[in-house]
């Protein structure tokens, strides 16, 4: 096993801290982005990790915690993607790309001045790819306190948020208020990718939030065991890849290891392709093999939909 | 197993009671008055623009009528009601969505509730009736995404029943359906009205497919309806007075052709006049 984990890495203060933090980040991550891939809100939820962005490099100017900017930056802009015009899905796609666009802008303006301030890019480097390693003093509570409301807001909105995201009309037939729905969800959303934005840094985060849902979902049919196997990826990738930042400083004479955000991306990538691969290998091989329609499920080609 | 029969055979499921809306100006509900009893199969008919949606829209409560009432089982519809079950227009199920047609006909049984449902037998057996009922048990499993679009609209007629609604609403569900799978979902319907003992209400712009099975109609032009028995509605003049102008309805091998006009159409047509009476037949 040596050369597997090297030495020190179960006694390390820090990794203890890298492993709860991007467990944390991944539960929660995993769990909402299973509804943003549902709904198809993956560009929503990325335009949310610019705004996180944003406020993690306004956090630093203000001298507070960058997990409260995090989450100060994703729910405000959460909010005014919602204000802006959500009803249809164009006006969806307009309002994320003003309020991205709007996010990267400041977020370049804090980061110039952060790095003005303390004359390193050590701000640069803490907000756009994380700081897992060495989070502010205090991180973790605040971590447990808003991964803990972000799962309870999916968890308590589970039917509504599966009826809505199938069609808005059919829920709100049910009397499921949709737009309260929708609101909520974007709320959970926000403090997700606030999490992975300290885990992974904020650009990063949409791998997060994207990655192991997609791989989940293309391995089950069913919304429960998508959630559990996409949260058990992610705790899983996100450890590998702490591991490997680990060991990596083992690697190079210099004893600097590689950037944690880049093995943990890398990770989940790959698990992504490797199910990406064996699916559509599944699914040659069992259309080669005569219509199992039933087990498949693949759509009957004489009726138009 | 099949709700025990009530034996109330006219009882009345829904009263639409001189519902008027206007949007944006124009109107797109004039008075609109008809009544459907449970049990029976009721085609709303009418063209692309009719007003076919907002009428179902404000059955359903998701629309205000700016005028009118509408009555669920004699009383007046409360703001959330889930005794209607409905299949909206163009549900477009993603193929990847993790859910088999199984899930998504539980999730009509209290899909609006909190938090998340405990399995038990006694739902399993609801939904594996109703899966029964519409004839999907053979691809219950598979993701419903991927079905084509005749099982998905069975899947969606289940998740609409399983809730035991009173009335069941449905809106254009033969649209994108090839001639066959329109056919079959028609005669399900006709069963499922008589057998659950439940008022059907479905909405089509060709009501040619429906001419087998309805026990009354809803004909629905320029924002106005007539409402009773075919033969008493699909007439050229109660039509052309409906349409304020002369058409014709004509037999053809079985089916039934509303076309304009006809060589009277000019003869002092009261066009476009509210409650005009109905022209005196041509003929």
């Amino acid at each position: 096993m040596g050369w597997l984990i090297e030495p020190g890495f179960f006694a390390s203060a820090q990794v203890h801290t890298a492993l709860v933090i991007g467990a944390a980040a991944a539960l929660v991550s995993a769990v909402v982005g299973v509804f943003t891939v549902i709904r198809g809100q993956s560009f929503g939820g990325h335009a949310l990790t610019d705004a996180s962005a944003t406020g993690g490099s306004g956090s630093l100017l203000a001298g507070v915690n960058p997990l409260l900017g995090f989450v100060v930056g994703a729910v405000t802009a959460a909010g005014a993607m919602e204000a802006i015009g959500v009803r249809h899905a164009r006006g969806r796609d307009l309002a994320t790309g003003i309020v991205l666009g709007a996010s990267i802008g400041l977020a370049s303006l804090f980061l110039y001045l952060d790095t003005t301030a303390t004359a390193t890019t050590g701000a640069t480097q803490q907000i756009l790819f994380g700081s897992i390693f060495a989070p502010a003093p205090g991180t973790v509570p605040i971590v447990a306190g808003f991964g803990a409301a972000s799962l309870a807001i999916i968890l308590a909105l589970y039917r509504p948020l599966l009826l809505t995201s199938i069609s808005g009309d059919l829920a709100a037939a049910r009397g499921v208020p949709v737009r309260l729905v929708g609101l909520a969800y974007m709320l959970a959303l926000a403090l997700a990718v606030a999490l992975s934005s300290l885990a992974i840094g904020a650009i990063l985060s949409t791998a997060l939030l994207i990655g192991p849902p997609a791989t989940a979902l293309h391995a089950t049919r069913r919304a429960g065991r998508a959630l559990i196997g996409a949260a058990g990826l992610g705790i899983a990738c996100t450890w590998i890849g702490v591991l490997l930042a680990y060991d990596s400083a083992h690697w190079f004479s210099d004893g600097n290891g590689l950037p944690v955000s880049f093995f943990i991306v890398a990770v989940i990538f790959l698990a992504y392709l490797i199910s990406d691969l064996t699916t559509h290998r599944a699914t040659r091989r069992s259309t080669a093999a005569g219509r199992t329609g039933a087990l498949v499920g693949d759509r009957d080609p004489r009726a138009a939909r | 197993m099949r709700p025990a029969a009530q034996h109330h055979p006219h009882v009345r499921a829904l009263a639409v009671d001189g519902v008027s809306v206007t949007l944006g100006g124009r109107r797109i509900l004039d008075e609109v008055a008809f009544t459907v009893q449970r049990g029976q199969f009721t085609g709303l008919i009418g063209s692309n623009g009719a007003g076919k949606t907002t009428l179902l829209r404000v059955i359903l409560g998701l629309q205000r009528p700016h005028a009118g009432r509408v009555l669920l089982a004699g009383r007046p519809r409360a703001r959330r009601n889930r005794s209607i079950g409905y299949v909206p227009q163009k549900v477009g199920l993603d193929p990847d969505l993790p859910m088999r047609a199984r899930d998504l006909v539980e999730l009509g049984i209290d899909g609006h509730r909190l938090g998340i449902a405990r399995p038990s037998p006694a739902r399993r057996e609801l939904v594996a009736e109703m899966l029964a009922a519409v004839d999907a048990e053979r691809f219950a499993d598979s993701r419903v995404g991927r079905l084509s679009g005749g099982e998905q609209q069975r899947i969606l007629i289940a998740h609409a029943l399983v809730a035991r609604p009173q009335l069941l609403l449905l809106d254009e569900p033969l649209a994108n359906l090839d001639l066959r799978s329109g056919q079959e979902i028609v005669s399900l319907l006709d069963r499922i009205a008589t057998e659950h003992e439940i008022a059907v209400l479905l909405s089509v712009h060709e009501m040619n497919p429906l001419l087998s099975v309805m026990d009354r109609v809803v004909y629905l032009a320029g924002g106005r309806a007539v409402s009773g028995t075919t033969d008493q509605v699909i007439r050229s003049d109660v039509l052309s007075g409906l349409y304020g102008h002369r058409v014709e309805v004509l037999h053809v091998a079985g089916r039934i052709l509303v076309v304009a006009g006809g060589p009277a159409a000019t003869n002092g047509s009261p066009d476009g006049l509210p409650g005009a009476a109905p022209l005196p037949d041509a003929r």
